[in-house]
């Protein structure tokens, strides 16, 4: 299948992390491929609240920390010039500014969670003049289907989305949980059987990013991982009819799919079957198998070499 | 007959395993052996094996804990290294049907056989000392606890060599775990092991809250206890809440698998959904039940090692209580990302914060304890010192997982693996350091070699960070937790120097190991005399060191808080300890093999479930069940110490004691 090629806009360097907070732009090497470098408002809003989350706390965490070692210094028994209260145990402002500093910390704190857990809640759509394009997302053991129900066409281990335009993903699994997460995109959200859950993510511009599980999910999980493509619009419509082109997904080769495998290639599907996914996600269509049943050469230990060569 | 037991069991087509378990066997076989030749199996039957002593028990507990923390660093060792060798295509030494084992078994036995030991043995030893009692409240009970919990241990172990363990995780999340996706014994292992040892631990739970409630010396009133009873008793309440969830979860996934009902499965009305909730509800407080006693040592030696009472005590206390609820409330945090929606989300989130602010008061009190003191900086504080800078960045980065939006990002991640290493290692693992430290001459009447303990705190202390700072980078970089290899080999670097972290972390345990052989070697050196060792304040350090089997000769009357540091003054105040008191004969419980019984037949049950051999699981309970009911009918429950002993031992008690007083009288100490 022809891969498309984006035109590599990938930044060398770290801007929103670097500007925001130097400490967690250095510690994360400015690689460029990190949750501080986002493609999207989705990875944006997450990673600042993130940042600002993190600035708050440490606004008491670094006084704390220094206060502490002062005081251990201060008082250290050599130290004899230094106040000696060997009774000393309470005090009431003390204690009262000890129980606000948390306190009021952890109100504040709780405001952003309450406003960020709002408005950044996965299932809900994204603002865009643009109407979103529909994805169905299958983890499979160990790869990833992705069926665009528009377009009638599926990949395996490959995302393609059109740049700035919301993408509304549709998540389920065929065998066991996984989550399905992007990082550079913003919110991951677990891929589970005989459940929809659903993510609103949007790449603002053209970008080739990975995708992964983010939850463990068996022997092949390593390389459950997928290229995310993001491509200008007009790309991505000649992308999807030229995968018009490929192999049919009917129920049978869905079912040869579901098998364990492990270090699939990418692969395109042509016509598909349109009550595919929503057979999935109902256990219609029955849950993946798992891996063979030990042989007799291997009592009590499984053999899961599923598809490995 | 032998159910799905064979000779293939035995893991002959892999070396790593099989060469482990051949010099497991071989080290057990010498010590066995050594045993044998020199004749000391009476001693260890009647003076450890069935003993009942909390102390004796005790210890045990902690050894346990001490041997299973080195299984636990050695899977530890292969993942670090694993993971800095197979990157961008090659495959490393590990194949994944193996590094999947290492981790599930790594998470395993650090949780349920290493950590949970070592708390529960620090509280074995501590809490009837602190509380001026004789022992715990069922003391055959306490003996049933620890060998069910070695009967765990010794499963998980044996899994190394028949069979195999788990590939699913510490936490076995169905779907994967149930038959269809994990039909090997690994998972079997993994719930009778423990089920087997959770079963110990609420025992011990129950035995816990009992002593504290109703076993307390005259004048030992709540507000009066030490604060590392007070955290023992909220850990033994939060075991008792949450104990019987992990049985009954464990109990549904094993009925699942054995007899193919649905509670998790994929098909038929299973929920999966549902064991998460579960096994969080047991597996946060967990957390608690392993860090308050750690807070509680923590409480102890700050005020020890400055001289002062602990600040805030009231405070602490509350603080502690507060934890211990609200950690009840906060499980579904270890799966925002599952979609629950906003309105949950938000409701967990903010529970799990409004946790840091009962840790944060319990900072800011240790560091008003040192204000106005005189601190020494001993091997017991520098692990607390250690621990405040650990702790309070693990909590930072613990409240930033507990933001969703901020955890839709990082869950799961290195990142989440970086948080929890920090506040379970930078909390639980070096307040049992500094502990052991501290209260090792209360136990064995020597102290431990300072040079080699303050070089293991600074070789564990910046191993650690080497090992973990790293990983929040990865975790900001997107990478996921337990991939046998990574594909990614931007990556790289701070893999490497991740598991150059735990060569220095190495270092670090070998000089914890060199400290105890030179201590050995030293005790006569280092030996306590005066049963008091550190200036103590609470009442463990009113016995001799070691203290005898019934602990007091006479029962202590406290008067005030801080119940030995009052008994102190006063004599200082007197020169002298006062009138010598009427001894009494002393009514003791008698030893049971009934624990060491009841384990060895638990383990053929265990065993046996797994291996799907049903007569010999029958049989096991059976045999198991009678060991109760005879001992139920045992005639003759406790002994009297005579007066003669009982005073023979406080005589020599009070003649160090006097000592010491004409010691610091002499040397101007005394005001």
């Amino acid at each position: 299948m022809d891969a498309p090629r984006s035109s590599a806009m990938i930044r060398p360097v770290c801007r929103r992390g670097s500007a925001a907070l130097p400490l967690v732009a250095l510690l994360s090497a400015c690689s460029g491929r990190s949750i501080f470098d986002p493609v999207g408002p989705v990875g944006a809003d997450d990673s600042k609240i993130l940042i600002d989350a993190t600035l708050i706390m440490l606004a008491i965490v670094v006084p704390t920390i220094l206060l502490a070692f002062w005081m251990a210094w201060r008082y250290r028994a050599s130290n004899t010039s230094a106040e000696y209260l060997p009774n000393w145990s309470y005090s009431g402002r003390i204690e009262a500014v000890v129980w606000a500093i948390p306190t009021l910390t952890i109100m504040f704190i709780g405001g952003v969670i309450w406003i960020g857990s709002y408005r950044l809640d996965p299932f809900r759509p994204l603002a865009s003049p643009v109407p979103p394009l529909e994805v169905q997302v299958v983890a499979l053991d160990w790869k990833w289907l992705f069926i665009y129900p528009q377009q009638g066409v599926a990949t395996v281990n490959q995302l393609v989305v059109p740049a700035g335009r919301p993408v509304h993903f549709s998540i389920t699994s065929a065998s066991v949980f996984n989550v399905f997460f992007v990082p550079r995109l913003g919110s991951m959200i677990y891929a589970m059987p005989g459940m929809v859950s659903q993510v609103n993510l949007q790449a603002d511009r053209p970008a080739a990013l990975f995708g992964q599980s983010a939850h463990f999910s068996g022997d092949g999980f390593s390389d459950m991982q997928f290229t995310v493509h993001s491509v200008p619009a007009a790309r991505f419509d000649g992308w999807a009819q030229a995968a018009r082109g490929g192999p049919a997904l009917d129920r049978a080769a869905y079912a040869r799919l579901a098998r364990q495998s492990q270090r699939v290639p990418q692969l395109a599907f042509g016509k598909v079957d349109p009550q595919l996914f929503q057979a999935i996600a109902t256990q219609q269509l029955a849950p993946g198998p798992g891996p063979q049943p030990e042989g007799p050469g291997h009592a009590g230990r499984a053999l899961s070499t599923g598809g490995r060569p | 007959m032998f159910g799905k037991l064979s000779w293939s069991a035995i893991p002959i087509d892999q070396p790593i395993p099989l060469i482990t378990s051949i010099v497991l066997l071989l080290v057990i076989a010498g010590v066995l052996a050594l045993v044998t030749a020199k004749g000391w199996w009476p001693y260890l039957w009647h003076e450890w094996i069935t003993s009942v002593d909390h102390k004796r028990i005790g210890i045990m507990y902690c050894l346990l804990g001490v041997v299973m923390l080195i299984r636990g660093f050695a899977d530890a060792i292969m993942m670090r290294t694993q993971q800095a060798v197979a990157i961008g295509g090659s495959q490393g030494y590990l194949p994944p049907e193996h590094y999947n084992q290492i981790f599930s078994a790594h998470g395993t036995i650090m949780i349920f056989f290493g950590a949970m030991p070592l708390v529960i043995g620090f509280m074995n030893y501590l809490v009837p000392l602190q509380l001026g009692v004789r022992d715990v409240a069922f003391p055959t009970f306490n003996s049933v606890s620890f060998w069910l919990t070695a009967t765990g241990a010794l499963l998980v172990n044996v899994s190394l060599f028949v069979g195999e363990f788990a590939r699913t995780g510490w936490l076995p999340y169905p779907p994967l775990s149930e038959t269809a996706y994990s039909p090997g014994v690994g998972v079997d292992y993994y719930l009778w092991a423990v089920q087997i040892s959770g079963i110990g631990t609420l025992i011990t739970g129950i035995n816990f809250v009992t002593t504290v409630l109703k076993m307390r010396c005259p004048g030992m009133s709540y507000m009066r206890m030490p604060m590392f009873t007070w955290t023992a008793l909220a850990s033994s309440l939060l075991i008792v809440a949450a104990f019987p969830i992990l049985t009954a979860t464990l109990a549904m996934l094993s009925l699942d698998r054995f007899f193919g009902w649905h509670y998790f499965t994929n098909t038929a009305g299973g929920n999966p959904m549902m064991f998460m909730n579960l096994i969080w509800a047991w597996g946060h407080p967990e957390v608690y039940i392993l860090v308050l006693p750690a807070f509680g040592i923590f409480s102890e030696i700050f005020s020890t090692f400055s001289g002062k009472p602990l600040f805030g005590y009231r405070s602490m206390v509350a603080a502690t209580l507060f934890i211990c609820v609200v950690a009840m409330m906060t499980w579904l945090h270890h799966f925002f990302t599952m979609g629950s929606g906003p309105a949950v989300n938000t409701a967990f989130g903010i529970s799990t914060s409004v946790i840091a602010v009962g840790t944060g008061v319990k900072i800011y009190n240790w560091i008003f304890t040192m204000y106005g003191g005189r601190v020494r900086m001993t091997v017991p504080m520098l692990w607390s010192m250690g621990f405040i800078f650990t702790f309070v960045i693990g909590g930072m980065t613990g409240v930033m997982l507990a933001v969703p939006p901020a955890d839709f990002l990082v869950h799961n991640s290195m990142f989440l693996v970086a948080h929890f290493h920090n506040v379970i290692v930078g909390g639980v693992v070096f307040a049992l350091f500094a502990g052991l430290d501290f209260w090792f001459p209360k136990a064995f009447g020597f102290r431990l070699h300072e040079g080699w303990g303050k070089a293991s705190f600074w070789f564990a202390f910046l191993g650690f960070w080497i090992t973990f700072a790293p990983l929040y980078v990865l975790g900001f970089e997107g990478m996921t937790r337990r991939l046998q290899h990574v594909n990614q080999p931007e990556w790289a670097p701070m893999l490497y120097l991740s598991a150059a972290g735990v060569g220095v972390l190495a270092i670090g345990v070998v000089c914890q190991v060199v400290m105890l052989v030179v201590s050995i070697r030293q005790r006569e050196r280092l030996r306590d005399t005066t049963g008091d060792p550190w200036d103590g304040r609470s009442l463990e350090w009113a016995t001799p060191s070691p203290p005898p089997f019934f602990n007091f000769a006479v029962t202590p009357n406290v008067e005030g808080e801080e119940a030995y540091w009052g008994i102190k003054l006063k004599a200082i105040e007197s020169q002298g300890l006062g009138p010598e008191p009427q001894y009494r004969p002393i009514e003791m419980p008698v030893h049971s093999p009934v624990g060491f019984y009841t384990a060895v037949f638990a383990a053929i049950t265990g065993f046996s479930l797994i291996w799907k051999i049903w007569w010999l699981a029958g049989l096991g309970l059976v045999a198991a069940f009678a060991g109760f009911v005879i001992f139920a009918w045992r005639d003759i429950h406790e002994f009297h110490v005579p007066v003669e002993q009982v005073a023979e031992a406080d005589r020599a008690r009070r003649a160090a004691r006097e000592a010491l007083l004409a010691r610091l009288a002499r040397e101007g100490a005394l005001p």
